[in-house]
C-alpha cells in the first residue's frame, strides 16, 4: 500500500541539508511510511534526535520535534515518555550519536525498557563533522581520522541492545527500504524499548574515502553483501565476515517502564492514604 | 504538628525542605543521579512524587538527568534535578540547551568543596561562577541562594515560579551545611502558596509561533502533545522555532534572552539586610556565610562599630545597582566567602571604585565564623 508522506513533512524547509545520494532520506521515508500505515495522529507523535546529519531529520517533520544535544536524545526522550506515556516517542539518531557519545544512554534506555522507538542511521562515519571514524566504522576502513585504516573493531549494536534488555531489535539497509519500513512499524507497535539499525550510505565521506563508487554502487553493495538472519544462522561465522546481517533479531515481552511505574504510583498513593 | 496560623511546623533538613517545597511548588518530575551532599532530595522525592501522581527516575548519570528533566518539562511537567559539584559540571551542556530553548526547570546544586572530587562532605561556595558561566556561550540564567532552612523553602518555591514565569533554568545554590542542617520551618498550606505557571498560547495551533515573545520577552509555551506541534532546537532559531543563520535574527534572539531577565530583575532580586542605614562598613555575603555576617555585624555594633550587612539571596542576575548604591554610601565593603574570591569580583564591578572592597576567603572546608568577619571589620 502506498502511503502519502507529504503531510508529515515541513516542506517549507526543503531543500534539506543532506548531500546528494545520502541514504538518510531513504530511512526517513521508511519511518514516515510506517507512521502513515499506523495512522498515528501527528499531535501524538514526538520525534527526538541528537546532533549529526541524521539528527537534523526532525526539523523537516510536522510532529512535536526536538533536536537536542549530541548523544543525549534517548535521555531527553526518556523524560518525555515518562511524563507523557501516551505519546509515541521516536528517536532518530546517528551511529556516532547512539553508539559513541550516547552509548551509555542507549544501554540504559534498553535496560529500563522505556517505550521508545529508536532508529539508528548507521552510515559508519561521522557525517556532520566531515568523516571521522565512528564506533561503527569497520576495521581497516578509512576515515579522516583513520588515514591508515581504522584500528578499532566496530560494534554490533543490535546484539548490544538485545543484551541490554530491549524488546525489539532489527536491522535493514537502504537497499531494503520496504523491509526497513516494516521493521520500524513493528518497532513502534512494540511496548517497551525497540531498536532498528538502518545501514545507510554516506557517499560524501565514507564512500569517497573508501572508493565505494556512486551512491547507487553503495546501495548495490549493501544489497549484495546483506544476508538474512535465518540464512546467516546456518553459515560458519567466518563466512559472515564483512557481511551485513539483516532481519528481525528479537521480539520480547518484558514489561514496559511507564506501565510498571504506574503501579508504583498506585502503591505510593495507597501508602500515603494510610 | 499543627503550628501557628494553621501552618505545619516541622523540623527539617535543608535538603528535605527543598523536596517538600518542590512538591508544593508543583514539581511533578524529578530525574537525578546520587551525589553527596544532595542525595536526600532525590531520596525524598522518590517517595513523595508518586504519591501525588508525579514521576521520579534515577538516570544513568547527570547528563541524562538534565536531559530527562528538559524532556519532561516540554510536556508541561514542572521538573527538577538536584546534584553537587561534579554532577553540576556534567549537567552544564544541557543547562545551556534549556536556557537557549527556554525550557523551564530547576537545578539544585548543593555545593561541596572542589575542584574534582575535593572534599565530598565539606561545604564550599566555589560554584558561584559555574552557576553563572558553567555552560558555553552567552546565556540567561537565574540563581538563588538560601542561608537557612526556611529560606530553602521560600526560594525553592520562587525558583519554580521564576523558571515558569521567565522560561529559564533556575539554579538553587545551597551550601552543604544548609542542605544538611535541621531547622524549624513553618510549611504553609498549599492554598497559601503563590504558584506561577508558564505562559500559554492564546492563539490556535495554526497561528502559534513558539518563540514570538510579548513585551515581557517571554514566549508562550504549549506543552507537547496538546495540538501545538513545534520544533525545539539548540541551533539559533527565529520566532518559528526553526533554525536560522540570519545575523539580525541571531542578534535579536540573544538580546531578547538577556532582556527578559533584565526586565524582570526587580521582581526576582531578593536580599535581606541589617543596619544598612548608618553603616560605614558593609558585609556582603550569601548562603551560610550571610548568617555569620549577620552575627558579626551585631557583634561589631556592640563594640560601637557602625557595621551593616546585606545578604544576596539572588546571586544571578547579580544585583549590581543595589550593591553599587551601597558602595556609594559607605567607606568599605567586606566580602567573606568560602572560595578564593568569586563574589568579590562582582561586588567590585558594582562598586566601580566608589568604596574600598576587601575580600576574606576561607577554603579549608570549614564555614566562616562570625569572629573572623568581626576581625576583618575591625581591621581598618
Ligand atoms: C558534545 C559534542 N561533541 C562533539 C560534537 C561534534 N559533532 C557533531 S555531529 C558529530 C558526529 C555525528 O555523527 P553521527 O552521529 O554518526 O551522525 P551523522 O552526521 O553521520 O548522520 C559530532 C562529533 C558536538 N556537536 N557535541
Amino acid at each position: 500500500m502506498a502511503v502519502p508522506i507529504d503531510d508529515y513533512l515541513r516542506t517549507q524547509f526543503m531543500p534539506h541539508i543532506w548531500c546528494p545520494g545520502c541514504g538518510h532520506g531513504i530511512i526517513l521515508g521508511a519511518v514516515l511510511r510506517a507512521i502513515g500505515r499506523l495512522d498515528l495522529p501527528k499531535d501524538e507523535v514526538c520525534i527526538v534526535s541528537g546532533i549529526g546529519c541524521a539528527s537534523r531529520a526532525p526539523g523537516y517533520l510536522d510532529f512535536n520535534t526536538v533536536h537536542t544535544t549530541h548523544g543525549r536524545a534517548l535521555a531527553f526522550a526518556t523524560g518525555i515518555k515518562i511524563a507523557r506515556p501516551d505519546l509515541h516517542v521516536i528517536v532518530l539518531t546517528g551511529d556516532g550519536d547512539a553508539a559513541a557519545i550516547g552509548g551509555n544512554h542507549l544501554i540504559h534506555a534498553a535496560r529500563r525498557n522505556v517505550g521508545l522507538t529508536t532508529v539508528m542511521f548507521n552510515n559508519s562515519i561521522y557525517g556532520m563533522t566531515n568523516g571521522q571514524y565512528s564506533p561503527m566504522t569497520p576495521r581497516g576502513r578509512y576515515a579522516s581520522t583513520a588515514p591508515y585504516g581504522n584500528v578499532e573493531r566496530n560494534f554490533d549494536m543490535c546484539e548490544l541492545v538485545r543484551a541490554a534488555g530491549g524488546n525489539y531489535v532489527a536491522r535493514a539497509t537502504t537497499a531494503h527500504a520496504r523491509q526497513l519500513s516494516n521493521y520500524v512499524e513493528n518497532a513502534i507497535q512494540t511496548p517497551g524499548f525497540a531498536f532498528v539499525e538502518a545501514v545507510t550510505q554516506c557517499p560524501t565521506y565514507f564512500g569517497r574515502r573508501n572508493k565505494m563508487g556512486t551512491p547507487v554502487d553503495m546501495i548495490e553493495w549493501f544489497r549484495k553483501n546483506s544476508i538474512n538472519a535465518a540464512a546467516a544462522a546456518k553459515l560458519d561465522p567466518a563466512d559472515l565476515d564483512g557481511k551485513i546481517i539483516i532481519g528481525e533479531f528479537y521480539r520480547g515481552d518484558a514489561p514496559e517502564y511507564t506501565e510498571v511505574y504506574d503501579e508504583v504510583i498506585e502503591r505510593a498513593k495507597e501508602a500515603a492514604a494510610r | 504538628m499543627p503550628g501557628h496560623n494553621g501552618r505545619d511546623l516541622r523540623l527539617l533538613q535543608g535538603n528535605e525542605c527543598c523536596a517538600e517545597a518542590a512538591i508544593l511548588a508543583g514539581c511533578r518530575f524529578f530525574a537525578g543521579y546520587p551525589i553527596t551532599p544532595s542525595t536526600e532530595i532525590a531520596e525524598l522525592l522518590s517517595e513523595k512524587l508518586p504519591q501525588v501522581g508525579g514521576k521520579f527516575i534515577q538516570m544513568e548519570d547527570e547528563i541524562a538527568s538534565m536531559a530527562a528533566v528538559i524532556g519532561a518539562s516540554l510536556t508541561g511537567a514542572k521538573s527538577m534535578t538536584a546534584t553537587s559539584g561534579p554532577g553540576f559540571s556534567l549537567k552544564q551542556e544541557n543547562i545551556g540547551f534549556a536556557s537557549f530553548t527556554e525550557v523551564p526547570c530547576v537545578i539544585v546544586n548543593v555545593q561541596r568543596t572542589g575542584p574534582s572530587t575535593g572534599l565530598p562532605t565539606a561545604p564550599a561556595q566555589a560554584d558561584l561562577m559555574q552557576a553563572r558561566w558553567g555552560t558555553h556561550g552567552d546565556h540567561p540564567i537565574v540563581a538563588l541562594y538560601p542561608s537557612t532552612v526556611p529560606e530553602v523553602f521560600d526560594l525553592t518555591i520562587k525558583a519554580f515560579n521564576i523558571a515558569e514565569q521567565l522560561r529559564v533554568p533556575v539554579i538553587l545554590l545551597m551550601d552543604e551545611v544548609v542542605g544538611h542542617m535541621r531547622e524549624k520551618v513553618a510549611i504553609p498550606h498549599q492554598s497559601e502558596i503563590e504558584i506561577v505557571s508558564r505562559p500559554q498560547p492564546d492563539v490556535p495551533p495554526e497561528e502559534y509561533l513558539p518563540y514570538a515573545a510579548g513585551p515581557d520577552g517571554v514566549p508562550p509555551m504549549a506543552p507537547f502533545g496538546t495540538g501545538y506541534r513545534w520544533h525545539v532546537t539548540g541551533l539559533y532559531h527565529d520566532e518559528t522555532g526553526f533554525p536560522t543563520t540570519a545575523a539580525p535574527k541571531v542578534d535579536r534572539l540573544m538580546k531578547r534572552l538577556y532582556s527578559k531577565i533584565e526586565s524582570a530583575a526587580d521582581e526576582i532580586t531578593f536580599t535581606s539586610d541589617e543596619f544598612l542605614d548608618d553603616a560605614d562598613t558593609v558585609v556582603v555575603a550569601c548562603g551560610i556565610t550571610a548568617r555569620s555576617a549577620r552575627r558579626s555585624v551585631r557583634l561589631a555594633r556592640e563594640k560601637g562599630i557602625r557595621a551593616g550587612m546585606v545578604q544576596l539571596k539572588t546571586i544571578w542576575p547579580f544585583p549590581y545597582d543595589l550593591v553599587g548604591d551601597i558602595a556609594g554610601r559607605v567607606d568599605r565593603i567586606i566580602v567573606p566567602e568560602m572560595n578564593m574570591g568569586q563574589l568579590i569580583g562582582e561586588v567590585e564591578r558594582a562598586a566601580k571604585g566608589r568604596c574600598e572592597v576587601v575580600g576574606y576567603s576561607r577554603v579549608d572546608g570549614e564555614p566562616i565564623a562570625p569572629a573572623e568577619i568581626v576581625a576583618k571589620i575591625e581591621e581598618v
